[in-house]
């Protein structure tokens, strides 16, 4: 094994002479001679970076690899150990449109007036930037993405149209977007009000940024389990409360939009965190004379950031919503734990899809639902680069 | 209104009213945090009645705290409350150093050496593997399978001669950040049947391997930037004496790099102590980690809140303490990150 993995990596180093192999500059290019005593201290070079690469290559690439290929089989098990059967695409097309439709993609139902008022918006929205893709000169690869981009999103929110009316039912690739968009929605503002009162000159600051740091390193399970022992109405700690309105009796747990809520505010909970530190050091290193400028002229506490800091604050922004959906994306332990998925299947994500599938050894659709999930993280953070990241980084 | 708002003397002053609402705000929000963890720590004192008869607030005050959850854990079920334990101490423990070891290579190899593989190998490569491990699952010896495969690679790439596309550092470096994207269970279920084919399933190893991997780009992200603030001079008099990389990498890179070092094992550790995708997928009973063994607890101990909220509490105290002790260089870390993107 060891010659098979050693062999691509004397590829992977420079040919450079022994004595000086720290990158300068100066005299590298000169330095290229393919002498046979260049040999070990090529190797030493690989050695930095090949346990890594291999590691990354067998834990990552290569599965990533046999899953597309267990996503076109069905598994089944046959005397003496088990088959896999090619079946093309029909592990997808079940998603799409075939017996597992309503699982992944919902319930559909015939969208209210406000329904088509929405869609009828949206639509326009993206027809309108589509055009102007054409118009305005960003080249064919950027038309193609916009286009793309539009037909997308208008599926996207066609879909959440007619899943969201009274009597329909959305699936899990809808909760997982939900999940998403509500998390950073409301993560981001509650971690920038946070951040901004952290960075004034207020008492005990110090205390306050351990302290709101701490949701984002404990155990997701450990938030989920005291999530249900809080949010238990009966016998939880805010039980007077929910005696007082009559609602003691009840359980969120049976209501879709109930367990959501539960599971979205345990998201909450753990990631404002993440977005009130990146955003108060990035507030703290804000250069000061702008702002000293600022306020000789006399600008309010308000306008100093609405106007001055939160502009500059833009870049960091747009990466923490890039960070925080591709990880977003992955959510499981919250709704395993806090509601199994339930009622029904009200608050499973896509990796808890993809883990149901798999218990029940629909290794094909398990694999076609992780799938499913990869080109949906793919195509939202590829676009979110390429319509917006860009921009706002630059915008500073 | 802007009148009020109008900052006119020292700059940081604020005026009282304005402070009573920060700190409103502020204490609001630590109450958010804090008294969830609160909840778990009274609960934990608590016996059956006191959950059952409606909340009780204050130990001492509404309730005697009795020790009978904490006992019944440590004493009768002693095995099964620490072997999770143990598993998930053993298991963040080792993955982290490996992760810290292998990345900080890495990243210290992508910043300073040139690297320049070429395209053609590394499909070549791919695909030789690809054939090695079908020919394995189809039952061939696997020392023909490698033999074999080591052959057709070192041929072909005779052929292909030393030509063509190569791939740079940045290339390679963008790679292995950008494994952070991919959702772990698109990989999840092939890494579960090789362990079982490597007979690994259900042991400490396979989830050591797989958090090695996992925690792999975190690693090299974070102390790539941390070596490229390092100063190049002493490195390259100690190249100049004749030191060799390895020596200059141990005896002047990392000692200088001790506190990024610190602050990524702790962070890759807390990552390694909370996981729960993988270990829901290749553990069943002994090498359970604590996240698993909690959440398992569900069936046959759901509403036994007293239980529940020590196993929680043994669970994220470590977390809670390391937090603290990182606070200062998260923020920095992260902020390194997000501004790099």
């Amino acid at each position: 094994m060891s010659k098979a993995v050693d062999r691509p990596g004397a590829e992977e180093i420079p040919s450079a002479p022994g004595a000086r192999r720290i990158k300068t500059g100066a005299g590298w290019g000169a330095a290229r001679l393919r002498a046979a005593a260049d040999w070990p201290a090529r190797q030493v070079t690989t050695s930095f970076v090949l346990p890594a690469v291999l590691l990354l290559f067998f834990l990552s690439i290569f599965p990533l690899l046999v899953s597309a290929y267990l996503s076109l089989t069905r598994f089944q098990f046959v005397p003496g150990g088990f088959a896999l059967r090619w079946v093309g695409l029909a592990n997808y097309g079940k998603l799409l449109v075939g017996i597992e439709q309503s699982h992944f993609l919902g319930v559909p139902k015939p969208p209210t007036v406000v329904g088509w008022l929405l869609f009828g918006l949206a639509a326009s929205v993206l027809l309108l930037f589509a055009v102007r893709g054409i118009t305005s000169a960003s080249g064919r690869r950027g038309v193609v993405g916009r286009a793309a981009f539009a037909v997308v999103a208008g599926a996207g929110i066609w879909l959440a149209v007619r899943t969201l009316t009274p009597g329909g039912f959305p699936g899990t690739l809808l909760t997982t977007l939900i999940y998403v968009v509500v998390g950073i929605t409301v993560q981001y503002w509650l971690g920038l009000w946070l951040a901004f009162l952290c960075a004034q000159e207020v008492a005990g600051r110090r205390f306050f940024r351990v302290v709101f740091l701490l949701p984002m390193m404990i155990t997701p399970v450990g938030i989920a389990y005291t999530f249900r022992i809080l949010m238990d109405l009966g016998k939880g700690p805010f039980a007077p409360v929910w005696r007082a309105l009559g609602l003691a009796e009840v359980s969120w747990a049976n209501y879709a939009w109930g367990a959501r809520l539960v599971v979205m505010l345990g998201d909450i909970w753990q990631w404002t965190p993440f977005m009130f530190i990146v955003l108060l050091a990035a507030l703290e290193s804000l250069p000061a004379e702008l702002i000293e400028a600022a306020m000789v002229d006399g600008a309010s506490r308000w306008q100093l950031f609405w106007r001055i800091s939160w502009p500059q604050l833009i870049p960091v922004t747009s990466t923490l919503i890039l960070i925080r959906m591709i990880e977003a994306f992955k959510i499981i332990d919250l709704p395993n734990v806090l509601t199994n998925g339930g009622p029904g299947t009200a608050t499973e994500s896509l990796t808890l899809h993809a883990f149901m599938a798999w218990r029940t050894l629909d290794i094909g659709g398990s694999a076609a639902v992780a799938y499913m999930l990869l080109f949906v993280v793919t195509f939202a953070a590829l676009s979110y680069v390429n319509l917006a990241h860009r921009r706002l980084a630059e915008a500073a | 209104m802007a009148r009020v708002w109008r900052v006119r003397r020292a700059p940081t002053a604020l005026p009282a009213w304005l402070a009573v609402v920060f700190y409103a705000a502020l204490v609001t929000w630590a109450a958010v945090v804090l008294f969830p963890l609160y909840w778990i720590v009274v609960t934990s004192f608590k016996l059956p009645i006191h959950v059952y008869a409606g909340p009780v607030y204050l130990p001492f005050v509404d309730f005697m705290p009795s020790l009978h959850a904490w006992r019944y854990l440590f004493v009768d079920l002693r095995n099964d409350t620490l072997r999770p334990f143990e598993n998930t101490v053993i298991v963040a423990l080792v993955s982290s150093t490996l992760a810290l070891v292998l990345g900080t290579g890495a990243g210290y190899g992508l910043l300073r050496f040139h690297y320049r593989p070429r395209l053609s190998a590394i499909l070549l490569f791919t695909a030789t593997a690809v054939l090695v491990i079908a020919a394995m699952a189809e039952r061939v010896h696997g020392l023909a399978a490698i033999g074999g495969g080591v052959l057709l690679f070192l041929l072909v790439r005779a052929v292909l001669g030393r030509s063509g596309r190569t791939v740079g550092n940045d290339d390679i470096a963008f790679w292995m950040i950008s494994q952070r994207m991919l959702p772990p269970v698109a990989v999840v279920i092939p890494i579960y049947v090789m362990f079982q084919r490597l007979s690994l399933l259900d042991t400490r190893a396979a989830l050591i391997i797989t958090y090695t991997a996992v925690n792999l780009p975190i690693v090299v992200w974070l102390m790539r930037d941390y070596f490229r603030n390092i100063s190049l001079e002493l490195e390259e008099s100690a190249a100049i004496d004749g030191a060799s990389p390895y020596r200059i990498f141990w005896s002047i890179v990392l000692p200088l790099a001790t506190p990024g070092l610190a602050a990524t094992f702790l962070l890759v550790l807390v990552f390694s102590w909370n996981e729960y995708l993988f270990a829901l997928f290749l553990t069943s009973a002994n090498a359970q980690t604590l996240p698993l063994s909690i959440a398992a607890q569900n069936a046959t101990r759901g509403p036994m809140w007293w239980y529940m909220s020590v196993l929680i509490l043994i669970m994220i105290t470590p977390v809670i303490a390391m937090a603290i002790a990182l606070e200062r260089y998260i923020a920095k870390g992260l902020l390194v990150g997000a501004l790099k993107g």
